[in-house]
């Protein structure tokens, strides 16, 4: 298991190097002379040169590279253009807030949609599971702002129940935080839900019809023990599978939540470095994203060996 | 009184094409301790059967009516939490298929172990300690090391060996057995019948034993019922229903001409194939259910349906032939 890790942790690593290269050489794809861009158009010719050597731009490709891989070993992820602040001073303020919110959906998704998705394959057929089954059709087709708007209308505004937007570190209380985090929870985790308590009842509806359910059912045992733990266990792979694309996909719901809901997280920073062009940030964010997701990954995998013997690497 | 009484057992499937009568008017009884062999074609109704003594099957697909009366309690009565106290404790059952029957995730430990915390309140510790005990009694060697094995880990016969101490771990008084031999190859399967005879007279369990091997049928049963279209057709001790069938049916099975001696012996004998098709069971059928299929039918057996009738003490049959064929001697 432990040889196991350490050879999955090594392939990660020609990966996060081709991310690597493709994040560093967006400065190079993007139409004109990155220096020039960044300069801005009042710039003279001597600002643009001045700005081309300070990033090492008149250097071959690979040694620039290789600098830029040298720094980032050493946590350097360069200046913002925009704010002249190191680039991981502005990505730390903002991970909190984004941490935050994704956490908080996915734990309250996965919380709602694993039962939901449950109930709806034990009782099929039923009123139940039809009821559950369109709620997630309905989660599914409204987009985030929208559900974000009316929950805010509802709760915030009309209700008085919860802050409109915004966001307030934990540190400064828990209620504080959590209440911040909601709605924009509630409207960022509507389409996890519908997508995790789908998947949920057609792997559970599937495991149910198997023999070993049966035996299970000629044991003695009740319904419960059934579920959770002869079926859902079977049934927990392509559920662990989908909630793991769910956290990557997450990413990018996080930008259009943080903007309904003014939060200060990743999303926002993101914008702001695309519209002005912050090219050391966005390549952060991105490299950030990716880390991410290729850590996701191992952890799924990770999670695949614990839940299904056998699957054994 | 019996230890198990069916009384007209009846189990029909709502299907879209119209009601599937799988079990139509299915009466029989189990003594305490003894073997009962039900035989009969693919389709016959056979799991069906054994599936209703258990309440297995889901309101949602199908319905069972009549009568069945374990140990003087109407288990069909008796409300589901009731029901689920007797399943896996006074009558538990072994499936056809060993590879399919034991869950793939979780450690044949756990699943010995988890009937006996479910229906006898062990511990964990006491639970492992009888599993243990049960894999010894079932013949897998290395007990305590095989206990967190995962099914995938172990071949065909073991798993049914495993299956068999789950089935066997409360005392079971009642043990349903569904083709507990057909998925296994011929070596093991001789070895799981030596097993499960040798069980049978250690742990004293009346047997219902469902299967198409009549090898098996004589070297393990006391009596025989014969099913044909979810109906019980006939009903005799073993070595007279090998001697003298008496329904044509039976005769069909046994290979025709009834071959005195080799039945009993041949181990790997099947039965045999009965030209002809098995009437759909989603209509009513007027007459003899067999009549289709069988060379003596008249116009009798085509509009009257036979009762069940004793043609020797303990011998019974449903034919209007039969009898006729019996009358002079
Ligand atoms: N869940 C179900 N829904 C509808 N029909 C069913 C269902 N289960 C069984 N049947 C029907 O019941 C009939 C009897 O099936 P059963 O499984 O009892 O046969 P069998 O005698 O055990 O055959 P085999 O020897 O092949 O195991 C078949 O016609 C089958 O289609
Ligand atoms: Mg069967």
């Amino acid at each position: 298991m432990l040889i196991y890790l350490l050879k999955r942790l090594l392939t990660t690593v020609p990966v996060m190097l081709l991310v690597g290269l493709f994040v560093f050489s967006l400065l190079f794809v993007v139409p004109g002379d990155p220096a020039a861009m960044i300069a801005g158009d009042q710039a003279s010719i001597a600002d643009i040169a001045r700005i081309r050597a300070s990033l090492g731009l008149d250097r071959p490709f690979p040694v620039q590279f290789w600098n830029w891989l040298w720094r980032l070993a050493h946590g350097d992820l360069g200046q913002s253009i925009f704010s002249d602040q190191p680039v991981t001073m502005l990505i730390g303020q903002r991970v909190g807030p984004t941490l935050s919110l994704m956490g908080m959906t996915m734990l309250v998704s996965v919380g709602l949609a694993v039962p939901m998705g449950v109930i709806a394959a034990w009782k099929a057929g039923s009123l139940i599971d039809r009821f559950l089954m369109a709620l997630a059709v309905l989660g599914f087709s409204l987009p985030v702002f929208v559900v974000g708007y009316m929950l805010a209308y509802v709760f915030a505004l009309n209700l008085d129940w919860l802050p409109v937007q915004g966001y307030v570190p934990m540190d400064d209380g828990l209620w504080p935080w959590l209440s911040r985090l909601i709605l924009p929870s509630a409207s960022l985790g509507c389409v996890y839900v519908a997508l995790i308590a789908r998947i949920t009842r057609a792997t559970m509806l599937e495991v149910l019809t198997q023999d070993y359910v049966r035996t299970a059912r000629a044991k003695g045992l009740g319904s419960a023990s059934i579920l959770m733990i002869h079926a859902l266990k079977n049934a927990s792979v392509p559920i662990v599978t989908v909630i793991g694309l769910g956290i990557a996909l997450l990413i990018g719901g996080t930008v259009v939540t943080e903007s309904v809901f003014a939060i200060p997280g990743l999303g926002r920073l993101t914008i702001d470095a695309i519209l002005h062009r912050d090219y050391p940030v966005i390549q952060g964010v991105v490299l950030l994203c990716s880390g991410t997701y290729v850590l996701i990954n191992l952890l799924i995998d990770l999670c695949y060996n614990l839940l299904d013997p056998r699957i054994r690497y | 009184m019996a230890l198990l009484e069916v009384e007209n057992l009846q189990t029909h499937f709502r299907t879209p094409e119209g009601v599937n009568r799988a079990v139509e008017g299915v009466s029989f009884h189990v003594e305490e301790g003894e073997t009962l062999a039900i035989v009969g074609e693919s389709g016959c109704g056979k799991s069906v059967t054994s599936m209703s003594l258990m309440r297995l099957i889901p309101p949602s697909a199908g319905r069972i009516a009549g009568s069945i009366r374990f140990d003087g309690r109407d288990l069909l009565g008796l409300p589901e939490r009731e029901m689920r106290s007797i399943r896996g404790n006074d009558i538990s059952m072994i499936f056809q298929e060993p590879l399919t029957s034991l869950n793939p995730v979780l450690t044949i430990g756990y699943q010995i172990g988890e009937t006996l915390r479910l229906h006898q309140g062990l511990s964990a510790a006491e639970a492992r300690a009888k599993a243990i005990e049960m894999l010894t009694l079932v013949g897998i060697s290395e007990p305590a090391r095989r206990i967190a094995c995962y099914p995938h880990e172990l071949s065909g016969g073991m798993r049914q060996r495993v299956m068999i101490a789950i089935a066997l771990a409360c005392n079971p008084r009642l043990l349903i057995a569904d083709e507990p031999t057909t998925a296994l190859d011929v070596t093991i399967q001789a070895q799981i019948l030596d097993l499960m005879r040798d069980l049978k007279q250690r742990v004293g369990a009346a047997i219902v034993l469902i299967t198409h091997d009549l090898g098996v049928v004589a070297e393990m049963a006391e009596r025989v019922m014969v099913m044909y279209a979810g109906r019980k057709v006939e009903e005799a001790p073993v070595a007279q229903l090998f001697k003298t069938p008496r329904h044509p049916y039976t005769r069909g099975l046994l290979g025709a001409i009834p071959r005195l001696g080799s039945s009993l012996t041949g181990r790997q004998e099947r039965l045999a194939e009965i030209p002809g098709q098995v009437p759909s069971l989603k209509n009513r059928i007027t007459g003899c259910v067999f009549a289709g299929r069988c060379s003596q039918a008249d116009e009798i057996c085509r509009t009257i349906a036979p009762g069940l009738e004793t043609k020797a003490p303990g011998h019974f049959a449903a034919c209007h032939q039969a009898l006729r064929e019996e009358a002079p001697s």
